[in-house]
């Protein structure tokens, strides 16, 4: 994808990493920074080199910028977000854009206070460099926006934007570090490692409600998941607050935004707020025993039934 | 105040030195339950005559600082928010009336009236520097703008550490340990005070104001000022251009059987 020589602007992409890959929200932002300008990625973290390696060949990429130090390694925003401000000071970008993610969200804000400029989050989509489509009310309100600032700073929504593709040779140039601000100090991250399908990239997503009525239930929905493949296992709130579920499964308007080809609905109703997580999913289907739930008016296709019977013979049948 | 546990003049002394003071900051935002509407105008969404509340993720943090105070960890709470008139409300009945001490409320001309999260937080940082609160809780996200900016703002303007999306808060003398719920999972860390501390669902539940509390809250000081005697300018930043509903999506169908939604699924929508 070329760069287009019409475009003024500079935009400094913050990837977001865990030191050994780039996270593929990252490359959505990428892909939202190419239609700003030039896109400069920043690199902060700790024995960080495969990341840099990686986003050097992001097609979209101009130029890296890299630092190694400890006190990046775990994205505290204390000390990235002096970083992203020195960087801004030392190059005048445009636009500085991270992928509205827990990273992006802690560091994007911070730093933007830093700047004094107003930033603007959960970016759907790009008009022009001042011009910017950004959702609300759970979705429910899609307001567009014009910035009259010289810098602006913009947190993306990962499922509105294509992932940048390999295909590029940026060169790489290495930055300072600013320093452990000593604010914070990172005790242990509790994440999943069994190497499910993420629910945020996955191709298909099956998510269980209330109507699954004990924690063992979910069983059924990672079989579904397994027989389906490319799939991932999600879930609404209700069920995360009642313990059935971790919070990481968690879709809606504060948990996770999905939007995969199809959306498999079991045993929840469509609260607002679970809708907002999931309603531009391509396909949506949903099985419950409630032929008014609201999840059946925003469904593609919708069975009235019972999702003890219903989920094993869908195992069977596909 | 509570007498009961005043004791005498150096006592209270003591209880306030070794005491933490806490500002909460919350928004009185259109009712989760509402189906919003954009309005006809298309500059907004309607809001005369629309049920509000407070923020889910305030009255969060309202509840924490509540209980902190019942722990004796917190010696005084004050809420503030920033907002047009009806703002009173959310104060009184959501946070005077469940234990807050007293109330700021930076008054907006109107109830339609917004100010962006960047000047929310210099807002905020002006009466952190006179209140001098060691530790600032505030909802994870306004769930009306969505934006989840206020809190990590705040933090760097006053170059505190931050806490954000929490899910369990111990506090012990000059650091507190948190835990988060992040993209992945959870996360532990141990943030120095004072701090911004930002509250997300599984962190408490909110308990409801009974009605001596409530009456109680009348009386509780509730001080009125503009963002003007701060210094501070609500003059936006970004221009709101259009706001719209959302793409509709067609109307779907129901079907019968499992087998029929299998069919459907490979052969019709081709996801399968």
């Amino acid at each position: 994808m070329k760069v287009a020589r019409s475009l003024l602007g500079k935009a400094l992409v913050v990837v977001e990493h865990n030191n050994a890959k780039v996270s593929p929200a990252t490359l959505a932002a990428v892909t939202a920074a190419s239609k700003l300008g030039e896109v400069t990625a920043l690199v902060a973290g700790k024995g960080s080199k495969s990341v840099v390696d990686e986003i050097s060949k992001i097609q979209g990429i101009a130029k890296v910028l890299a630092v190694d130090s400890a006190e990046y390694e775990h994205g505290l925003p204390e000390n990235f977000a002096p970083l992203v401000k020195k960087v801004q000071d030392e190059n005048k970008f445009t636009h500085i854009v991270a992928a509205h993610t827990t990273f992006g969200k802690g560091v994007l804000p911070r730093a933007a206070a830093l700047l004094d400029t107003q930033s603007v989050s959960d970016v759907i989509g790009v008009k022009d460099e001042n011009t910017f489509l950004r959702s609300t009310y759970a979705g429910n309100a899609l307001a567009s926006v014009k910035s009259s600032q010289a810098l602006n700073i913009l947190s993306v929504r990962p499922t509105s934007f294509d992932k940048a593709a390999q295909g590029g040779s940026a060169s790489v140039a290495q930055v300072a570090a600013t320093g452990e601000s000593g604010l914070t100090k990172w005790l242990a991250d509790e994440v999943d490692t069994s190497g499910k399908p993420d629910l945020t990239s996955a191709r298909v997503v099956v998510s269980g409600g209330r109507g699954l009525k004990a924690p063992e239930n979910f069983k059924l929905l990672y079989s579904l998941a397994d027989k389906i493949g490319n799939c991932a296992v999600g879930a609404t709130r209700a069920v995360v607050d009642a313990g059935f579920v971790s919070n990481d499964l968690q879709v809606g308007q504060t948990g996770k935004i999905v939007a995969p080809e199809l959306y498999i609905a079991v045993g929840l109703s469509g609260a607002i707020q679970h809708l907002a997580g999931m309603k531009d999913s391509k396909v949506i289907a949903c099985i419950n025993t409630d032929p008014e739930a609201p999840i059946f008016s925003i469904s593609d296709y919708g069975l009235e039934g019972d999702l003890f019977d219903a989920v094993p013979k869908l195992i069977a049948g596909l | 105040i509570n007498a009961e546990y005043m004791g005498t003049p150096s006592e209270c002394l003591f209880f306030f030195e070794m005491t933490l003071k806490a500002l909460v900051s919350i928004k009185r935002v259109i009712d989760y339950t509402v189906k919003v509407r954009v309005r006809p105008d298309k500059l907004g969404v309607i809001k005369d005559n629309v049920k509000h509340s407070c923020n889910p993720f305030d009255e969060i943090a309202v509840e924490q600082a509540v209980r902190m105070k019942e722990k004796k960890l917190v010696g005084e709470i004050v809420a503030v928010s920033i907002g047009g008139p009806k703002s009173v409300e959310v104060l009184r009945g959501s946070a005077l009336a469940l234990g807050v001490d007293r109330a700021i409320h930076v008054k907006l001309p109107t109830d339609n009236d917004d100010v962006e999260s960047l000047a929310v937080a210099k807002i905020l940082h002006k009466i952190a520097e006179k209140e001098k609160p060691d530790v600032i809780l505030t909802g994870k996200q306004a769930i009306d703008d969505d934006s989840c900016a206020v809190p990590q703002m705040l933090a760097g303007l006053l170059g505190w550490s931050q806490a954000t999306f929490i899910s369990e808060l111990e506090v012990s003398g000059k650091t507190a340990k948190i835990c988060r719920e992040t993209d992945a999972g959870m996360q532990r860390l141990e943030v120095s005070l004072p701090s911004v501390i930002s509250c997300d669902l599984r962190l408490n539940e909110p308990r409801y104001a009974k009605l001596p509390e409530i009456m109680k809250a009348k009386k509780k000081p509730l001080q009125e000022i503009t963002a003007d005697s701060l210094g501070v300018s609500t003059q936006p930043k970004i221009q709101i251009l259009e706001v719209a509903d959302p793409p509709t999506r067609a109307a779907g169908r129901k079907v019968k059987t499992v087998e029929e939604l299998i069919t459907k699924l490979k052969t019709e929508a081709k996801v399968i």
